[in-house]
């Protein structure tokens, strides 16, 4: 017997089954196919605004910095002032995101950088995926697109969000993947992300900045 | 491994640090910053009560149908290009992580907070056989430098000083200059930062723990604040996942309802800042990620516990809610449980895992005041299931010495009349009113920085559950 199955034969001795019963594995499968959704929090079942408004609440309730530009085109001139205003250099890493790759860079002096990172890079652009009004959450997906090493390698990580992308709860965003991916399906790595890292384990005090980013900067696009 | 539980002297490691007494500065700060905190976020969210409810009745039903959800998992996991291995001990669950290491030509190894790991006693096997395990959560990395166990599932230093930890950093961190200052609390994390930084970047494999285990999707879940445990899983060669089969959870939505109760009843958060979701290897058109992903899927006597009245332990999901509300906890800290599962999730999990006959007086660690079932987010019956194991000692009549033992620890605590006091004064309040009645920790003679502990503990061969039942079958 291998280790799998004495595993197997202790669980369903236990469980007083064999494991073949056809009205008991139609009831997992039932499981599996519905997925029930169980109980969703009035707090973000709010339109466009309340969902946006909660958002950002939420997101500066845990630290992160959150700025507001109407379109696609003013991204790399608030990250220029991001940037300068933390007297961090201007350069920054960023995957091959069709969207962010549209974005006017040349306008600024931001020196732009493609691909993973190394943990050489002080500050990374990254854009989201969606995000979760409930409670402040950035969700993004793996790929060359977004690399996950950017997402917390770098000190300052700065992640773009559509306002069209953002959902009242996690539960949404499992039917926007299942959508994008297939049922059952799902890309490599999906990070969410709620303000930036922090460790309470020095007298449980919270202190920023622990392995991951130490700050995190979340630019709304409106438009 | 030779080391052993300690927890068959478990009164006299309790008494032992009620009387060091030097305790902790440390410990006071789990009043503040664990109760109230969870207090505040609970109030916050008026579905909290229903999606304890639904959180408890997703794992009662994900547990009645274990073995079904554990293959679609396993099966998912394959699919997505990844590796399963099962594990019926802890011996064989070193050996599998140990081959794993081998096979990657590994010389050091990063790892994420995780108890599966604590519970196997992977960093001294690994050690032994020529692989440097690295600890990179900030509070695993204090006790490592120290030669310590946790002494707190979600906070393993929470017994440790300021002015202790910046001695040890001086200690271990010899190529710094002895001259820096690490007056401030910021300074030290950002020595750790740096310092593990380097060792990020070479590891040849990580190991984390999980949270949760997805069967709909084949993926692990692992829920941190530090951003660690996504450094050990992202950048090494290799991903290896050590968790216990009772993680597993049928869909993403049964996911996100235990994921409600998790942060806030461990930490007061509404989320913790990273929920991660690892599905497999690197795909083509990933840049970053591992080349290899394995689960280790570790029984270690839970399937034993299923169909009998332990069989709720298993929803736990590790939040430590019910330590952080334990009288008994709070003066005699973690070590004193003598295994790697204090306070009452312990006393009811050690027994089962490592047998009663070395744990058998850990139920009675409790004065059965009710928090912790109280606070428990999956409404474990935590002292009801203290009093079976109670009940069994005497029915089973395993072992006299071990039940008179547990007479023993309740007329310790009987001597101890503030204790004694503490405990009916805690049953008579509401969990709301403690939250608030500020004062009625902090005024507490302090116990438990239990730091001798430095024998950690590997439980061997079968456990209680497994013995008696082979026995009843006969
Ligand atoms: S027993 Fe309950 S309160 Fe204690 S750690 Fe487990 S889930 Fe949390």
């Amino acid at each position: 017997m291998t280790s799998r199955d004495t595993i197997f034969a202790s669980i369903r001795r236990s469980l007083a089954v064999k494991g073949d019963e056809r009205i008991r594995a139609s009831i997992a499968e039932d499981r599996l196919d519905r997925s029930p959704k169980g109980v969703i929090p009035a707090r973000a079942q709010l339109d466009a605004a309340g969902k946006l408004r909660l958002f950002v609440e939420k997101a500066e309730g845990v630290q992160a910095t959150v700025a507001r530009v109407a379109s696609a085109k003013d991204v790399p001139g608030e990250v220029a002032r991001y940037l300068r205003d933390n007297n961090l250099p201007a350069a920054l890493r960023m995957g091959d995101d069709p969207r962010l790759s549209a974005m006017p860079w040349k306008e600024t002096s931001i020196d732009v950088e493609k691909g993973r990172s190394h943990g050489l890079d002080l500050s990374a652009i990254s854009h989201a995926e969606s995000a979760i009004a409930e409670t402040g959450t950035l969700a993004l997906v793996s790929g060359h697109e977004n690399p996950t090493t950017l997402n917390f390698l770098p000190d300052n990580h700065i992640v773009v969000l559509h306002a069209a992308d953002l959902v009242s709860d996690l539960e949404t965003i499992w039917q926007r993947i299942r959508k994008k991916f297939g049922k059952g399906e799902m890309p490599r790595t999906v990070n969410f992300i709620t303000g930036p890292s922090r460790s309470g384990d020095i007298e449980q005090t919270i202190l920023l900045g622990a392995h991951g980013p130490r700050a995190l900067h979340i630019v709304v696009v409106e438009g | 491994m030779s080391s052993r539980p300690t927890s068959h002297t478990f009164k006299d490691n309790a008494a032992k640090a009620i009387q060091d007494g030097g305790v902790p500065r440390a410990l006071k700060n789990v009043r503040q910053n664990f109760i109230d905190k969870r207090v505040k976020a609970v109030e916050a969210l008026p579905e909290f009560e229903a999606l304890r409810e639904s959180a408890k009745e997703i794992k009662n039903h994900t547990l009645e149908h274990l073995d079904l959800y554990l293959e679609r998992y396993e099966q998912k996991v394959k699919e997505s290009g990844g590796h399963v291995h099962f594990a019926v001990d802890a011996a064989e669950a070193r050996a599998i992580v140990l081959d794993i290491c081998r096979k990657a030509g590994a010389r050091t190894v990063t790892k994420g907070k995780s108890m599966i790991t604590e519970e196997i006693g992977l960093n001294a096997h690994l050690e032994a056989n020529g692989v440097v395990p690295v600890e990179t959560d900030l509070g695993e990395y204090i006790i490592q430098l120290r030669g310590e166990a946790p002494s707190h599932i979600i906070a393993p230093a929470v017994h440790l000083t300021k002015d202790q930890i910046e001695a040890d950093f001086r200690r271990v961190h010899t190529n710094l200059d002895p001259k820096r200052d690490l007056t401030e609390k910021t300074s030290l994390l950002t020595e750790a930062r740096t310092m593990l930084r380097e060792k990020f970047l070479v590891a040849d494999v990580g190991i984390t723990g999980a949270n949760f285990l997805i069967a709909e999707t084949g993926t692990s879940v692992i829920v941190t604040n530090e951003g660690n445990g996504d450094l050990t899983q992202l950048l090494p060669r290799v991903h290896v996942v050590v968790a216990s089969i009772e993680k597993v959870v049928p869909t993403l939505e049964d996911t996100s309802q235990i994921l409600r109760v998790l942060a806030r009843s461990a930490t007061g958060q509404e989320m913790s800042v990273y929920t991660t979701l690892s599905t497999g290897p690197r795909r083509a058109t990933d840049v970053d990620g591992p080349e290899e992903y394995h689960v280790v899927l570790l029984d270690n006597g839970r399937s034993a516990m299923l169909g009998t009245e332990f069989q709720d332990m298993l929803r736990c999901i590790r939040c430590a809610a019910c330590m952080n509300h334990c009288p008994v906890y709070h003066q005699i800290g973690g070590h004193a449980y003598g295994w790697i599962y204090p306070g009452p999730m312990g006393s009811v999990l050690t027994p089962s895992l490592i047998g009663v006959d070395k744990a058998g007086h850990l139920p009675n660690a409790s004065t059965f005041c009710g928090r912790c079932e109280s606070v428990c987010p999956m409404k474990i019956p935590l002292p009801k299931m203290m009093r079976h194991w109670r009940e069994r000692e005497f029915e089973r009549n395993l072992n006299p010495a071990v039940a008179r033992y547990g007479l023993g620890f309740w007329a310790f605590f009987a001597k101890k009349p503030w204790l004694y006091r503490l405990s009916t004064r805690l049953a008579a309040k509401s969990m709301k009113l403690l939250g608030r009645n500020k004062g009625s920790f902090q005024s507490l003679p302090g116990a438990g920085a239990w730091t001798q502990y430095r024998d950690f503990a590997v439980p061997e061969g079968e456990t209680f559950q497994a013995k008696w039942k082979k026995r009843a079958a006969k």
